[in-house]
């Protein structure tokens, strides 16, 4: 399995500092003209990976492929890719124009025609007049359009990203990601994007790969990710979660019938393959799937529990609600449809209810 | 009453007092500035300004004899004008040192760069062994030169035991080439340090992108590196250009009779010839020389920092 119709392949990919494992054992497939996000907190040899792909590490075992070609003995000056730093790492002797235009000069152009390259970059990151403008006259967000525009303009396989909209104010980076995205769009390369927030990575992605430790734990469209995870870590590491304990009683059409402790029985999708009746395992549902009333349901799966803790947000509110045998209280947001009258945060006997497929079987139990 | 808290009386909240000087120094940014600059200020009054200004009013004086005549004349420096001697030793003098400048620079940047980049542990170590000569006197390593440089000397008895020469190889010692050597010898620790901060400075990032961006390492360290370190290149050129210029103690023990500079003349001047105030306009001429120069030189080096940015 050396090559396949992936535009870039990480095969088995290891690498050590030292004793320290920063990657293990990790294999990627990324289609061209895909937006790919590598998720993980920080540590978890995301930007590893991505330093890999640019050739700024070499992998200790294991090999990466960028359109077919082998990359371990092409140097970083060679390779295909460009990359966005996370300082932008924007030259500060250089000017807005020469900054962009830096990769450029391997091309032999005139020096009107990399101009004129360079005053479309500027258009299309929608800074034009900016290109007199010294590196230190620049806003952070105008240093990172500047740094993707740097990168963009010589027209790369691959763009990377390594964490480009971490320095930015919230309102910035909400605006910066939808820019992103267009750009992507609009020219069609493949990004490889690093980022520790999941919203970031959920909003941007086609498909992400969720790192722990070195490993790549689940690589899926956002969607899939959030819906469908398939264990506790990559469940807990996007968005919140509840889990909870129970013995499967019996599988049909790709449905396990769970007898859940604190819920009674409980039907579950998501199911791996291998499960069995009889085998005990963990069962995840997200809060806003959960619905909380102070009367007793007339249809549907239900449960009995005490309101703990309620939190006021404006568009929704949090309930956390004890259910017996359940050591966590069970988490449940709720859009405040109806006008709050203030007595929600009340310690007082409450209904759980949820629809059939709200609840996934995750596969380590 | 309890758990109250009540306000304790005023007598007991009484802050303590500053005097009157205290609360100057508080309120204004300015005298304590001034206060801090105290000690700097009188010591470049007394030492260097008051200095300047005999030097400047005995350059207008004439020697009488053992006295001065204190009747104000440009006299010496129309004759510094005159006499060639003054003028070729004076261009000599800056020749040379830009020639050890050139050469001290171009020999501390390898080092500069490599304990910069290339240097993980024991930065420090490195930086105290770069000081090491200065660690002996001067006079010692000027010695030490004569021993390598000299007839019999370390090079010369080399050569000849290898048979690649016949005869001792003159133009080494009491020469040009003796003083300019021995100079980027003495200073290359003036210059390593300036330039060894300013490319510790260089953001790691920046040469990554360069890489990145399809640059090999040569022309990364062209178009990167280098105009980075410039500020460090300047200030080393500068640290030890000035210096050098007015240099007398190399020349006078390396140099021989075509090695001697300006600071030689001056001395003597000051000694055997026994003529203070030519001593004194001599020296004028050389710091102005030296400022021109200098300016010059940082207006250029900024002029074409602009033109490649």
């Amino acid at each position: 399995m050396t090559q396949n119709d992936a535009f870039i392949s990480i095969r088995n990919v290891n690498k050590f500092f030292g004793k320290f494992q920063a990657i293990a054992d990790v294999s990627i497939d990324i289609q061209h003209g895909e937006f790919f996000s590598l998720l993980g907190s920080s540590g978890c040899g995301k930007t590893t990976l991505l330093r890999m792909l640019a050739g700024f590490e070499s992998p200790t075992s294991g090999e990466i492929y960028i359109d077919g070609q082998p990359m371990s003995d092409v140097p970083p000056h060679h390779r295909p890719v460009n990359m966005v730093f996370q300082s932008y790492a924007i030259f500060p002797h250089l000017n807005v124009r020469d900054n962009i235009a830096y990769g450029l000069r391997k091309q032999k152009l005139a020096r009107a025609k990399r101009y004129e390259m360079v005053d479309e970059m500027l258009e299309l990151i929608k800074l034009p007049d900016y290109g007199d403008r010294k590196a230190n006259e620049l806003s952070g967000g105008q240093r990172q359009r500047i740094a993707l525009a740097r990168s963009l303009i010589l027209r790369p396989k691959v763009l990377l990203l390594d964490e480009p909209l971490g320095a930015l104010d919230k309102q910035l980076r909400e605006q910066m990601q939808l820019e992103l995205r267009a750009l992507q769009k609009t020219v069609g390369i493949t990004f490889v994007f690093v980022t520790h927030d999941q919203e970031e990575a959920l909003t941007l992605s086609d498909r992400i790969a969720v790192m722990a430790q070195g490993r790549d734990l689940q690589v899926d469209t956002p969607t899939r990710l959030y819906e469908n995870p398939v264990n506790r870590d990559v469940a807990s590491f996007i968005g919140t979660m509840n889990f909870f304990d129970g013995t499967v009683s019996a599988i049909n059409d790709g449905i396990a019938k769970v007898d859940a402790v604190g819920l009674g029985e409980v039907r579950a999708g998501n199911v791996p393959s291998g499960l069995r009746p009889g085998q005990s395992v963990c069962l995840a549902v997200r809060p806003e799937k959960l619905t909380v009333s102070e009367n007793a349901p007339e249809a549907g799966s239900n449960a009995r529990g005490l309101l703990e803790n309620a939190a006021y947000l404006g568009e929704r509110s949090h309930y956390y609600v004890r259910v017996d045998g359940v050591s966590q209280p069970v988490a449940v947001s709720a859009q405040n449809r109806q006008r709050a009258d203030g007595k929600a945060e009340d310690k007082r006997p409450v209904w759980l209810s949820w629809d059939e497929n709200a609840f996934v079987v995750l596969e380590d139990g | 009453m309890t758990g109250q808290i009540t306000p304790a009386p005023d007598h007991a909240t009484a802050l303590p007092r500053t005097g009157r000087i205290g609360m100057l120094l508080q309120r204004s940014e300015a005298a304590r500035g001034y206060s801090l600059l105290t000690p700097t200020l009188l010591i470049m009054t007394i030492g260097i300004l008051v200095p300047f200004g005999i030097l400047v009013t005995m350059s207008f004086w004439t020697q009488a004899g053992f006295g001065f005549d204190t009747a104000l004349t440009t006299a010496n420096y129309e004759k510094a004008a005159e006499r060639p001697i003054y003028g070729a030793l004076l261009t000599r003098s800056l020749k040379m040192s830009a020639m050890a400048t050139i050469a001290t620079v171009l020999l501390s940047y390898p080092m500069a760069y490599f304990v910069a980049f290339h240097v993980h542990r024991n930065k420090m170590m490195w930086i105290v062994l770069i000081t090491l000569p200065f660690w002996t006197s001067y006079l010692l390593r000027v010695f030490a030169w004569k021993v390598v440089l000299g007839y019999e000397g370390v090079i010369n008895s080399f050569l000849m035991t290898l048979g690649l020469i016949e005869a001792p190889l003159e133009f080494l010692l009491y020469s040009q080439s003796a003083v300019v050597i021995t100079l980027a010898h003495a200073w290359a620790a003036f210059a390593i340090l300036p330039m060894y901060v300013s490319l510790e400075k260089i953001d790691r990032s920046l040469l990554e992108a360069a890489t990145d961006l399809g640059d090999g390492p040569m022309a990364r360290f062209l178009r990167i590196t280098l105009p980075l370190s410039m500020p460090g290149v300047i200030s080393a050129s500068l640290l030890i250009f000035i210096p050098t210029t007015g240099d007398y103690i190399t020349p006078a023990l390396l140099g021989g009779p075509d090695g001697a500079m300006i600071g030689n003349l001056i001395q003597k001047q000051f000694g055997a010839i026994n003529d203070w105030p030519m001593g004194a306009a001599l020296s004028i001429i050389l710091m102005l020389s030296i400022g021109a120069i200098a300016l010059g030189f940082m207006a250029a080096t900024n002029f074409v920092r602009k033109r490649i940015s």
